[in-house]
């Protein structure tokens, strides 16, 4: 096997040898280049985030016809280095009367949670940490230890901010679980499989996307609640709950609450991009060497959290009961009436030609779109109307 | 190797990594806490009252109410994975199981309790 078609096992199988050459017990050898391997993808995912802090700051400046950092080296590409030597001498502080153990645990886990999502993500057809048969499920299982992270967060650190933040980002959480969970199955409907390999290769002729544009919507919809951005970013809120569930922390226990933010907010454009647009495929390019098939899903996954970044930057923070309603009223039923379409349109045009069946569920996802949003608007109309003349409703909401 | 051996690794690796960040920023960082600088931070005041205080209840109906949600996902994962394999009765079995949910999620709403008091 050339070097240029699979990289990493021939460096592994290198190391291996040289090792047991050493008189290494083989299973100890194995481990220990698992180990190096998984510290070598978790060290360039950091230094990837560490620039995730440039792009982000430079994004935003952009979006607010700013400039941006441009002092430090060219464009200002040595900034997130100053800002974590600045992080590092900084003084961690703990608050009196908190929790300690579950205080300190929490940036942890919030850190921990981001990196261990990589282990399921195919970076090319060749190369990913672990090939799990229900990838999909370790997902939602790893981004639940992220949630967890952050109520253990505005629990423990004694303070009321917090502790109405860290509330909200469960309800939220709790939330838009559901719709992210039913969105899930639609790749799996289509690939019929849970593998994230599988999925991507099942995208073959045509991306995801061109099959379920709704469900990738709802997708981006539930993740970026997931991540606490705006406009669903109560956890934060920073104009009502000053800095939310992170208030207390300070120097580096913050910056990997920050750190763990952006580089979750890029996983999911990575995992928006597996699941919908076809991961590392590229018109066949990916087949040639991993070294074009992991830029080619960089990109994908850099785009993806450039519209998440764009929507962040856009829209403006909403009220946590519009929110609820928001999810449990629209999007979790029309999710689950998009997965209902999905599943009997796939039995129904098994045996159909692939144009047919590429089209019929392009329109059906447009047709239930659409008709969503027209029921939306004619029930809000409804509740405006009655609404009307009594101002109570309006004061109820607040919360 | 067990598959789930790599997964442990992830797990240790990505514990290793931000402890060991924020043992530096443990080492080189200064430490001088006093009593004002260790309360909490409220706009400045002095903390007033008890923190950990009992949610509200209206917390508690929507993880019920969740609850249901992610149950029904154990149920439905195996059934997309296989729904390739399966023919048209499993698929509208799968439906009507999804139809009993929204009715739950339809009464729920109509009784008043996603609402947000």
């Amino acid at each position: 096997m050339s070097f240029w078609i699979n990289p990493l096992k021939v460096a592994a199988d290198w190391l291996e040898g040289l090792l047991t050459g050493w008189g290494l017990d083989p299973t100890l050898a194995h481990v220990l280049v698992a180990f190096l391997g998984v510290m070598l993808l978790i060290v360039i995912l950091m230094v990837i985030d560490i620039f995730l802090v440039w792009i982000e700051r430079k994004t935003v400046a952009r979006f607010q016809d700013r400039l941006g950092p441009n002092r430090l080296g060219p464009f200002g590409l040595i900034q997130p280095f100053a800002d974590i030597i600045k992080l590092i001498i900084k003084e961690d502080t703990t608050p009196g009367g908190a929790d300690k153990v579950v205080y300190n645990l929490a940036p942890i886990l919030s850190m921990m949670s981001v990196l261990v999502v990589w282990a399921v993500v195919p970076l090319a057809p060749v190369m990913l940490g672990v090939d799990l048969n229900v990838g999909v499920l370790f997902l939602i299982a790893a981004g639940a230890i992220g949630t967890l992270s952050i109520i253990m967060a505005g629990w423990s650190s004694n303070n009321k901010f917090a502790l109405i933040g860290g509330f909200r980002q469960v309800a939220v959480m709790v939330a838009f679980e559901i719709p992210m969970l039913t969105m899930l199955m639609i790749p799996t409907i289509l690939a019929g499989s849970m593998n994230m390999n599988d999925i991507i290769q099942a995208q073959g002729g045509r991306w995801f996307f061109l099959l379920s544009p709704l469900g990738a919507l709802i997708f981006l919809i539930a993740a970026i609640a997931e991540l606490g951005r705006a406009p669903f970013d109560l956890a934060e809120g920073e104009s009502e709950l000053v800095a939310g569930f992170n208030i207390e922390y300070s120097g580096m226990k913050f910056g990997m609450f920050y750190a763990g933010e952006l580089l979750h907010a890029m996983t999911f454009g990575g995992i928006w991009a597996i699941l919908f647009f076809g991961g590392y495929r590229f018109f066949g390019l990916e087949l040639v060497s991993p070294f074009l098939a992991i830029p080619i899903f960089l990109a994908k996954a850099l785009i993806g959290y450039w519209i998440i970044m764009w929507v962040k930057y856009t829209m403006m923070r909403i009220r946590i009961d519009q929110m609820l309603i928001f999810n449990w009223v629209f999007l979790t039923p029309l999710s689950f009436v998009l997965l209902m379409v999905t599943a009997l349109l796939n039995v129904l045009l098994r045996d159909a030609s692939t144009w047919v069946y590429a089209v019929s569920m392009f329109a059906s996802n447009l047709l239930v779109g659409w008709i969503a949003l027209e029921v939306a608007r004619s029930m809000s109309k409804k509740e405006r109307t009655k609404g009307e003349g009594n101002s109570l409703s309006l004061r109820r909401g607040v919360g | 190797m067990n598959e789930w051996l790599y997964v442990a690794l992830f797990v240790f690796v990505g514990l290793l990594i931000p402890v060991g960040a924020i043992a530096a920023g443990f080492i080189f960082g200064p430490k001088k806490a006093n009593p004002i600088k260790k309360s909490t931070y409220e706009c400045g005041i002095e903390p007033v009252g008890e923190v950990w205080v009992q949610f509200k209840a209206q917390y508690y109906i929507f993880a019920l109410v969740f609850l249901v949600f992610d149950v029904e996902a154990v149920f439905l994962f195996p059934w997309a994975v296989k729904l390739g394999q399966l023919g048209l009765y499993a698929v509208v079995e799968g439906i009507l199981f999804i139809t009993i949910l929204i009715v739950g999620l339809v009464y729920t709403w109509r009784k008043g309790m996603l609402e947000w008091v």
